[in-house]
Protein backbone atom coordinates (compact mmCIF):
# COMPACT_ATOMS: atom_id res chain seq x y z
CA UNK A 1 0.00 0.00 0.00
CA UNK A 2 1.18 3.57 -0.81
CA UNK A 3 2.36 6.17 1.30
CA UNK A 4 0.41 9.67 1.79
CA UNK A 5 2.50 12.46 0.05
CA UNK A 6 3.01 13.91 3.72
CA UNK A 7 4.90 10.43 4.50
CA UNK A 8 6.35 10.44 1.72
CA UNK A 9 7.66 14.45 1.90
CA UNK A 10 6.45 15.37 -1.40
CA UNK A 11 6.16 19.66 -1.96
CA UNK A 12 2.60 19.02 -2.59
CA UNK A 13 1.50 17.71 0.90
CA UNK A 14 1.25 21.18 1.88
CA UNK A 15 -1.83 23.26 0.90
CA UNK A 16 0.59 26.71 0.42
CA UNK A 17 1.92 24.89 -2.39
CA UNK A 18 -0.89 23.42 -3.43
CA UNK A 19 -2.60 26.76 -3.55
CA UNK A 20 0.30 28.39 -5.30
CA UNK A 21 0.20 26.02 -8.36
CA UNK A 22 -3.66 26.59 -8.43
CA UNK A 23 -3.44 30.51 -8.06
CA UNK A 24 -0.87 30.84 -11.06
CA UNK A 25 -2.12 31.72 -14.44
CA UNK A 26 -2.32 28.82 -16.60
CA UNK A 27 -4.60 29.43 -19.66
CA UNK A 28 -7.87 29.76 -17.55
CA UNK A 29 -10.09 32.85 -15.97
CA UNK A 30 -9.66 33.27 -12.38
CA UNK A 31 -12.86 31.71 -10.70
CA UNK A 32 -13.79 34.48 -8.92
CA UNK A 33 -13.98 36.91 -12.38
CA UNK A 34 -16.10 34.07 -14.13
CA UNK A 35 -18.32 33.69 -11.21
CA UNK A 36 -18.58 37.59 -10.96
CA UNK A 37 -19.39 37.47 -14.81
CA UNK A 38 -22.32 35.16 -13.50
CA UNK A 39 -23.25 37.69 -10.90
CA UNK A 40 -22.38 35.06 -8.40
CA UNK A 41 -19.72 36.74 -6.51
CA UNK A 42 -18.79 37.19 -3.98
CA UNK A 43 -21.30 33.84 -3.21
CA UNK A 44 -22.60 33.51 0.10
CA UNK A 45 -24.37 30.67 2.02
CA UNK A 46 -28.07 29.99 2.02
CA UNK A 47 -28.50 28.01 5.18
CA UNK A 48 -27.07 25.30 6.91
CA UNK A 49 -29.14 21.89 5.82
CA UNK A 50 -25.86 19.50 6.54
CA UNK A 51 -23.49 19.29 8.73
CA UNK A 52 -20.23 17.58 7.44
CA UNK A 53 -17.83 16.58 10.07
CA UNK A 54 -14.48 15.21 8.96
CA UNK A 55 -13.38 12.56 11.82
CA UNK A 56 -9.65 12.81 10.66
CA UNK A 57 -7.52 11.53 8.02
CA UNK A 58 -6.70 8.30 9.18
CA UNK A 59 -7.74 5.66 6.63
CA UNK A 60 -6.87 1.81 5.66
CA UNK A 61 -6.71 2.52 2.09
CA UNK A 62 -4.59 5.29 -0.23
CA UNK A 63 -6.27 6.33 -2.85
CA UNK A 64 -4.62 7.63 -6.02
CA UNK A 65 -6.58 10.66 -6.31
CA UNK A 66 -7.40 10.97 -2.60
CA UNK A 67 -8.31 15.08 -2.14
CA UNK A 68 -7.19 14.15 1.92
CA UNK A 69 -4.05 12.88 1.56
CA UNK A 70 -5.50 9.94 3.90
CA UNK A 71 -3.80 6.75 4.59
CA UNK A 72 -3.08 4.58 7.22
CA UNK A 73 0.18 6.82 8.06
CA UNK A 74 -2.21 9.63 8.87
CA UNK A 75 -2.78 9.74 12.48
CA UNK A 76 -4.51 13.10 13.25
CA UNK A 77 -8.04 11.81 14.32
CA UNK A 78 -11.14 14.18 16.12
CA UNK A 79 -11.03 13.91 19.82
CA UNK A 80 -13.87 13.07 22.10
CA UNK A 81 -13.91 16.57 22.77
CA UNK A 82 -14.14 17.88 19.69
CA UNK A 83 -16.73 15.02 19.00
CA UNK A 84 -19.01 16.86 21.80
CA UNK A 85 -18.44 20.13 20.75
CA UNK A 86 -19.96 18.97 17.25
CA UNK A 87 -22.88 17.33 19.11
CA UNK A 88 -23.31 20.41 21.41
CA UNK A 89 -23.72 22.75 18.43
CA UNK A 90 -26.03 20.26 16.63
CA UNK A 91 -28.26 20.06 19.23
CA UNK A 92 -28.80 24.26 19.18
CA UNK A 93 -29.85 23.72 15.58
CA UNK A 94 -32.20 22.06 13.48
CA UNK A 95 -29.86 20.92 10.89
CA UNK A 96 -31.32 17.82 9.31
CA UNK A 97 -28.43 15.44 8.35
CA UNK A 98 -24.71 15.18 9.53
CA UNK A 99 -22.58 13.47 7.20
CA UNK A 100 -19.72 11.93 8.89
CA UNK A 101 -16.50 11.89 6.29
CA UNK A 102 -12.68 10.80 6.72
CA UNK A 103 -10.18 9.52 6.37
CA UNK A 104 -12.27 6.18 7.15
CA UNK A 105 -14.05 7.45 9.50
CA UNK A 106 -15.30 4.30 10.97
CA UNK A 107 -11.42 4.10 12.24
CA UNK A 108 -12.16 7.15 14.72
CA UNK A 109 -12.69 5.69 18.12
CA UNK A 110 -15.29 8.27 18.24
CA UNK A 111 -17.37 7.35 15.11
CA UNK A 112 -19.86 5.29 16.78
CA UNK A 113 -20.36 7.39 19.73
CA UNK A 114 -21.41 10.51 17.07
CA UNK A 115 -23.26 8.69 15.41
CA UNK A 116 -25.60 7.31 18.24
CA UNK A 117 -25.45 10.96 19.17
CA UNK A 118 -26.97 12.48 16.20
CA UNK A 119 -29.08 9.91 16.01
CA UNK A 120 -30.63 10.18 19.61
CA UNK A 121 -31.52 13.98 18.13
CA UNK A 122 -33.40 12.49 15.43
CA UNK A 123 -30.80 13.80 12.46
CA UNK A 124 -30.15 11.66 9.26
CA UNK A 125 -26.86 10.22 9.52
CA UNK A 126 -24.47 9.62 6.61
CA UNK A 127 -21.20 7.61 6.68
CA UNK A 128 -19.22 8.10 3.91
CA UNK A 129 -17.92 4.57 3.36
CA UNK A 130 -14.66 3.31 1.64
CA UNK A 131 -16.00 -0.59 1.67
CA UNK A 132 -13.12 -2.35 2.75
CA UNK A 133 -13.02 -0.76 6.07
CA UNK A 134 -16.35 -3.11 6.90
CA UNK A 135 -14.12 -5.96 6.56
CA UNK A 136 -11.69 -5.44 8.60
CA UNK A 137 -11.11 -7.70 11.92
CA UNK A 138 -11.37 -4.61 14.08
CA UNK A 139 -14.95 -3.49 12.34
CA UNK A 140 -16.34 -6.70 12.07
CA UNK A 141 -19.75 -5.90 13.39
CA UNK A 142 -19.51 -2.23 11.66
CA UNK A 143 -22.14 -3.02 9.09
CA UNK A 144 -24.74 -4.47 11.54
CA UNK A 145 -24.06 -1.07 13.47
CA UNK A 146 -24.53 1.21 10.42
CA UNK A 147 -27.85 -0.86 9.80
CA UNK A 148 -29.00 -0.62 13.43
CA UNK A 149 -29.06 3.02 13.29
CA UNK A 150 -30.76 3.47 10.22
CA UNK A 151 -27.39 5.11 8.57
CA UNK A 152 -27.17 6.35 5.10
CA UNK A 153 -23.80 4.67 3.28
CA UNK A 154 -22.52 6.51 0.22
CA UNK A 155 -19.28 4.27 -0.67
CA UNK A 156 -17.44 4.58 -3.12
CA UNK A 157 -17.14 2.58 -5.88
CA UNK A 158 -15.14 4.66 -9.13
CA UNK A 159 -16.61 1.69 -11.71
CA UNK A 160 -17.98 -1.59 -12.05
CA UNK A 161 -14.65 -3.63 -13.11
CA UNK A 162 -11.40 -3.98 -11.34
CA UNK A 163 -9.11 -2.88 -13.45
CA UNK A 164 -10.37 0.80 -13.18
CA UNK A 165 -11.14 0.41 -9.91
CA UNK A 166 -8.08 -1.21 -8.26
CA UNK A 167 -6.44 1.82 -10.40
CA UNK A 168 -7.56 4.27 -8.56
CA UNK A 169 -8.19 3.16 -5.23
CA UNK A 170 -5.23 -0.14 -5.14
CA UNK A 171 -4.81 -3.72 -5.91
CA UNK A 172 -7.46 -5.99 -4.66
CA UNK A 173 -10.06 -3.34 -3.50
CA UNK A 174 -12.68 -3.87 -6.16
CA UNK A 175 -13.41 -7.34 -4.89
CA UNK A 176 -12.89 -6.44 -1.39
CA UNK A 177 -15.57 -3.46 -2.10
CA UNK A 178 -17.99 -6.06 -3.30
CA UNK A 179 -17.73 -8.51 -0.73
CA UNK A 180 -18.40 -5.46 1.67
CA UNK A 181 -21.48 -4.10 -1.03
CA UNK A 182 -23.10 -8.11 -0.62
CA UNK A 183 -22.46 -7.69 3.20
CA UNK A 184 -24.56 -4.82 2.87
CA UNK A 185 -27.38 -6.28 0.83
CA UNK A 186 -27.77 -8.78 2.77
CA UNK A 187 -28.59 -6.72 5.55
CA UNK A 188 -31.21 -4.47 3.42
CA UNK A 189 -29.21 -2.06 1.97
CA UNK A 190 -30.14 -0.46 -1.45
CA UNK A 191 -33.39 -2.72 -1.29
CA UNK A 192 -36.55 -0.87 -1.71
CA UNK A 193 -38.34 -0.99 1.48
CA UNK A 194 -36.10 -1.41 4.01
CA UNK A 195 -35.47 2.36 4.64
CA UNK A 196 -31.41 1.66 4.60
CA UNK A 197 -30.22 3.55 1.89
CA UNK A 198 -26.76 2.29 0.54
CA UNK A 199 -25.50 5.12 -2.55
CA UNK A 200 -22.44 4.45 -4.30
CA UNK A 201 -19.90 7.13 -6.03
CA UNK A 202 -18.29 7.70 -8.90
CA UNK A 203 -15.32 9.22 -9.50
CA UNK A 204 -13.71 9.21 -12.77
CA UNK A 205 -10.71 7.24 -13.02
CA UNK A 206 -8.27 9.57 -14.80
CA UNK A 207 -7.99 13.62 -16.13
CA UNK A 208 -11.69 13.22 -17.75
CA UNK A 209 -15.25 14.83 -16.32
CA UNK A 210 -17.97 12.76 -14.80
CA UNK A 211 -20.75 11.15 -17.25
CA UNK A 212 -24.29 12.57 -16.74
CA UNK A 213 -25.52 10.91 -13.68
CA UNK A 214 -28.34 8.83 -14.47
CA UNK A 215 -27.22 7.75 -17.75
CA UNK A 216 -23.55 5.96 -15.79
CA UNK A 217 -26.44 5.06 -12.95
CA UNK A 218 -27.83 2.59 -15.44
CA UNK A 219 -25.17 1.29 -16.19
CA UNK A 220 -24.39 0.83 -12.87
CA UNK A 221 -27.52 -0.66 -11.42
CA UNK A 222 -27.32 -3.14 -14.84
CA UNK A 223 -23.52 -4.11 -14.24
CA UNK A 224 -23.40 -4.88 -10.73
CA UNK A 225 -26.62 -6.88 -10.86
CA UNK A 226 -25.86 -8.26 -13.45
CA UNK A 227 -22.09 -9.81 -12.72
CA UNK A 228 -22.14 -9.87 -8.89
CA UNK A 229 -25.87 -9.45 -7.68
CA UNK A 230 -25.31 -6.14 -6.33
CA UNK A 231 -28.13 -3.51 -5.86
CA UNK A 232 -27.93 0.20 -4.67
CA UNK A 233 -30.43 3.04 -4.36
CA UNK A 234 -28.56 5.63 -6.17
CA UNK A 235 -25.21 6.63 -7.88
CA UNK A 236 -23.80 10.05 -7.05
CA UNK A 237 -21.02 11.11 -9.92
CA UNK A 238 -18.25 13.43 -8.42
CA UNK A 239 -15.86 15.28 -10.44
CA UNK A 240 -12.25 14.98 -9.31
CA UNK A 241 -11.11 18.38 -7.38
CA UNK A 242 -7.64 19.31 -8.66
CA UNK A 243 -5.64 18.97 -5.19
CA UNK A 244 -4.00 17.09 -3.25
CA UNK A 245 -3.05 13.43 -5.13
CA UNK A 246 -5.15 13.95 -7.64
CA UNK A 247 -3.45 17.12 -8.48
CA UNK A 248 -0.06 15.04 -8.39
CA UNK A 249 -1.49 12.74 -10.86
CA UNK A 250 -2.41 15.95 -13.50
CA UNK A 251 1.13 17.17 -13.13
CA UNK A 252 3.12 14.08 -13.25
CA UNK A 253 1.12 12.73 -16.44
CA UNK A 254 1.18 16.11 -17.84
CA UNK A 255 -2.74 16.50 -17.61
CA UNK A 256 -3.05 19.64 -15.22
CA UNK A 257 -3.30 22.50 -17.76
CA UNK A 258 -5.73 20.46 -19.92
CA UNK A 259 -7.55 19.58 -16.78
CA UNK A 260 -8.29 23.07 -15.42
CA UNK A 261 -8.96 24.29 -19.36
CA UNK A 262 -11.51 21.74 -19.39
CA UNK A 263 -13.36 22.66 -16.08
CA UNK A 264 -13.17 26.07 -16.31
CA UNK A 265 -15.13 25.75 -20.01
CA UNK A 266 -17.57 23.46 -18.43
CA UNK A 267 -17.83 26.38 -16.28
CA UNK A 268 -22.04 26.10 -15.89
CA UNK A 269 -23.65 29.46 -13.89
CA UNK A 270 -26.58 27.12 -12.39
CA UNK A 271 -24.26 24.34 -10.92
CA UNK A 272 -22.50 27.84 -9.74
CA UNK A 273 -25.55 28.21 -8.14
CA UNK A 274 -26.14 25.63 -6.35
CA UNK A 275 -22.62 24.46 -5.26
CA UNK A 276 -22.97 22.45 -1.88
CA UNK A 277 -20.76 24.84 0.17
CA UNK A 278 -23.86 27.04 0.42
CA UNK A 279 -26.02 24.78 2.01
CA UNK A 280 -23.15 23.23 3.65
CA UNK A 281 -20.78 23.61 7.02
CA UNK A 282 -17.67 21.28 7.26
CA UNK A 283 -15.75 21.00 10.55
CA UNK A 284 -11.97 19.53 10.75
CA UNK A 285 -10.63 16.71 12.79
CA UNK A 286 -9.33 19.64 15.42
CA UNK A 287 -12.94 21.58 15.49
CA UNK A 288 -11.50 24.09 12.20
CA UNK A 289 -14.56 25.31 10.43
CA UNK A 290 -15.04 25.26 6.61
CA UNK A 291 -17.25 26.16 3.70
CA UNK A 292 -16.57 22.17 2.50
CA UNK A 293 -14.40 19.20 2.52
CA UNK A 294 -12.01 20.35 -0.42
CA UNK A 295 -11.14 24.17 1.55
CA UNK A 296 -10.47 22.13 4.76
CA UNK A 297 -7.53 20.04 2.59
CA UNK A 298 -6.28 23.14 1.12
CA UNK A 299 -6.88 24.81 5.47
CA UNK A 300 -9.15 27.68 4.06
CA UNK A 301 -10.75 27.85 6.75
CA UNK A 302 -14.05 30.33 7.45
CA UNK A 303 -13.56 33.74 7.07
CA UNK A 304 -14.68 37.15 6.21
CA UNK A 305 -15.86 37.84 9.59
CA UNK A 306 -17.15 34.09 10.65
CA UNK A 307 -16.37 31.84 13.31
CA UNK A 308 -13.78 29.72 12.87
CA UNK A 309 -14.04 26.94 14.99
CA UNK A 310 -17.06 24.38 16.35
CA UNK A 311 -16.64 26.25 20.12
CA UNK A 312 -17.47 29.61 18.68
CA UNK A 313 -20.72 27.95 16.55
CA UNK A 314 -23.75 30.53 16.33
CA UNK A 315 -26.11 29.66 13.72
CA UNK A 316 -27.16 33.28 12.96
CA UNK A 317 -23.75 34.36 11.76
CA UNK A 318 -22.63 30.99 9.85
CA UNK A 319 -26.32 31.24 7.69
CA UNK A 320 -25.20 34.26 5.58
CA UNK A 321 -21.48 34.00 6.01
CA UNK A 322 -19.54 35.00 2.66
CA UNK A 323 -18.00 31.77 1.34
CA UNK A 324 -14.22 31.22 0.55
CA UNK A 325 -13.36 30.38 -3.25
CA UNK A 326 -10.31 29.72 -5.06
CA UNK A 327 -9.50 28.44 -8.88
CA UNK A 328 -10.14 24.66 -7.39
CA UNK A 329 -14.10 25.33 -7.17
CA UNK A 330 -13.73 25.04 -10.83
CA UNK A 331 -14.55 21.37 -9.56
CA UNK A 332 -17.79 21.55 -8.56
CA UNK A 333 -19.34 24.20 -11.30
CA UNK A 334 -18.20 22.32 -13.81
CA UNK A 335 -21.07 20.47 -16.49
CA UNK A 336 -23.75 19.26 -14.37
CA UNK A 337 -22.14 20.12 -11.34
CA UNK A 338 -20.36 18.42 -8.54
CA UNK A 339 -21.16 18.09 -4.21
CA UNK A 340 -21.27 15.16 -1.88
CA UNK A 341 -24.43 14.24 -3.10
CA UNK A 342 -23.64 14.21 -6.75
CA UNK A 343 -24.74 16.35 -9.64
CA UNK A 344 -26.41 19.92 -8.81
CA UNK A 345 -28.21 20.35 -12.23
CA UNK A 346 -29.78 18.12 -14.64
CA UNK A 347 -28.31 18.26 -18.39
CA UNK B 1 9.18 19.04 -35.89
CA UNK B 2 6.80 21.21 -38.38
CA UNK B 3 3.76 19.28 -39.56
CA UNK B 4 0.37 19.87 -40.39
CA UNK B 5 -1.62 18.68 -37.00
CA UNK B 6 -1.16 20.47 -34.01
CA UNK B 7 -3.33 19.26 -31.23
CA UNK B 8 -3.73 22.37 -29.83
CA UNK B 9 -5.95 23.38 -33.69
CA UNK B 10 -8.62 21.19 -32.47
CA UNK B 11 -9.87 23.99 -30.11
CA UNK B 12 -10.11 26.25 -32.94
CA UNK B 13 -12.28 24.38 -34.73
CA UNK B 14 -15.10 26.61 -34.01
CA UNK B 15 -12.93 29.41 -36.20
CA UNK B 16 -14.38 27.65 -39.08
CA UNK B 17 -17.82 30.04 -38.48
CA UNK B 18 -15.44 32.48 -39.81
CA UNK B 19 -15.98 32.17 -43.77
CA UNK B 20 -19.45 31.08 -43.37
CA UNK B 21 -21.47 31.78 -40.28
CA UNK B 22 -24.56 30.38 -41.07
CA UNK B 23 -23.76 27.44 -42.72
CA UNK B 24 -21.32 26.64 -39.73
CA UNK B 25 -24.35 27.21 -37.23
CA UNK B 26 -26.29 24.66 -39.81
CA UNK B 27 -23.49 22.39 -38.75
CA UNK B 28 -23.53 22.35 -35.77
CA UNK B 29 -26.66 22.33 -34.86
CA UNK B 30 -26.59 19.27 -36.99
CA UNK B 31 -23.85 18.13 -35.21
CA UNK B 32 -25.98 18.66 -31.40
CA UNK B 33 -28.48 17.00 -32.72
CA UNK B 34 -27.33 13.67 -34.23
CA UNK B 35 -25.20 13.14 -30.74
CA UNK B 36 -27.75 14.09 -28.21
CA UNK B 37 -29.69 10.81 -26.33
CA UNK B 38 -31.89 9.30 -28.86
CA UNK B 39 -33.29 6.04 -30.11
CA UNK B 40 -29.31 5.50 -29.13
CA UNK B 41 -27.70 6.82 -25.93
CA UNK B 42 -24.58 9.60 -26.16
CA UNK B 43 -22.32 6.76 -24.81
CA UNK B 44 -23.25 4.63 -27.80
CA UNK B 45 -22.54 7.59 -30.24
CA UNK B 46 -19.62 8.34 -28.93
CA UNK B 47 -18.06 4.87 -29.21
CA UNK B 48 -19.62 4.92 -33.13
CA UNK B 49 -17.65 8.32 -33.18
CA UNK B 50 -14.33 6.61 -32.05
CA UNK B 51 -14.55 3.75 -34.46
CA UNK B 52 -15.11 6.26 -36.99
CA UNK B 53 -12.55 8.47 -36.33
CA UNK B 54 -10.29 5.73 -36.86
CA UNK B 55 -11.47 4.43 -40.54
CA UNK B 56 -11.40 8.13 -41.30
CA UNK B 57 -8.00 8.44 -39.63
CA UNK B 58 -8.67 12.08 -38.17
CA UNK B 59 -6.48 12.41 -34.97
CA UNK B 60 -8.52 15.45 -33.83
CA UNK B 61 -11.46 12.98 -34.09
CA UNK B 62 -9.14 10.33 -31.62
CA UNK B 63 -8.35 12.77 -29.54
CA UNK B 64 -11.94 13.99 -28.58
CA UNK B 65 -13.89 11.02 -28.90
CA UNK B 66 -11.21 9.14 -26.95
CA UNK B 67 -11.63 11.94 -24.09
CA UNK B 68 -15.62 11.50 -25.24
CA UNK B 69 -15.97 8.04 -24.62
CA UNK B 70 -14.06 7.96 -21.24
CA UNK B 71 -16.50 10.74 -19.89
CA UNK B 72 -19.55 8.92 -21.30
CA UNK B 73 -18.36 6.33 -18.93
CA UNK B 74 -16.58 3.89 -21.24
CA UNK B 75 -13.94 2.11 -20.61
CA UNK B 76 -10.41 0.93 -22.71
CA UNK B 77 -12.05 -3.06 -23.54
CA UNK B 78 -15.03 -1.23 -25.33
CA UNK B 79 -13.24 1.19 -26.75
CA UNK B 80 -10.24 -0.88 -28.14
CA UNK B 81 -13.02 -3.05 -29.31
CA UNK B 82 -14.71 -0.25 -31.32
CA UNK B 83 -11.41 0.12 -32.95
CA UNK B 84 -11.27 -3.57 -34.08
CA UNK B 85 -15.23 -2.91 -35.67
CA UNK B 86 -12.93 -0.21 -37.74
CA UNK B 87 -10.39 -1.91 -38.63
CA UNK B 88 -12.49 -4.96 -40.25
CA UNK B 89 -14.65 -2.83 -41.80
CA UNK B 90 -11.71 -1.01 -43.03
CA UNK B 91 -9.82 -4.63 -44.32
CA UNK B 92 -12.98 -6.19 -45.02
CA UNK B 93 -13.64 -3.43 -47.58
CA UNK B 94 -10.11 -4.06 -48.99
CA UNK B 95 -10.30 -7.52 -49.72
CA UNK B 96 -13.85 -7.44 -50.18
CA UNK B 97 -12.85 -5.37 -53.26
CA UNK B 98 -10.32 -8.27 -53.94
CA UNK B 99 -13.94 -9.61 -56.11
CA UNK B 100 -13.05 -6.85 -58.28
CA UNK B 101 -9.60 -8.06 -58.82
CA UNK B 102 -10.90 -11.61 -59.63
CA UNK B 103 -13.61 -10.27 -61.40
CA UNK B 104 -10.92 -8.74 -63.75
CA UNK B 105 -8.43 -10.91 -63.79
CA UNK B 106 -10.76 -13.82 -64.71
CA UNK B 107 -12.06 -11.82 -67.47
CA UNK B 108 -8.62 -11.05 -68.60
CA UNK B 109 -7.22 -14.45 -68.40
CA UNK B 110 -7.30 -17.69 -70.57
Amino acid sequence: MGQSLKAQGRPLASAAEQLRILSAPNGFPPFERTMAEANLFPLHATGITVLQINVGKLCNQTCAHCHVDAGPDRKEIMSRETAELCIRALAQTDIPVVDITGGAPELNPNFRWLVEQARALGRHVIDRCNLTVLLLPSQADLAEFLARHEVEVIASLPYFRAAQTDAQRGPGVFDKSIEALRKLNALGYGKEGTGLLLNLVYNPVGAFLPPKQEAIEKQFQRELERQFGVVFNRLYTITNMPISRFLEFLLASGNYEGYMQRLANAFNPAAAAGVMCRYTLSVGWDGTLYDCDFNQMLELPLSHGAPQHIRDFDAARLHTRRIVTANHCYGCTAGAGSSCAGATTKT
Amino acid sequence: METYYHPQDLSKFAEMGKGNPELWEKFLAYYNAVFAEGALTEREKALIALAVAHAVQCPYCIDAYTQACLQQGSNIEEMTEAVHVACAIRGGAALVHGVQMRNVAQKLSM
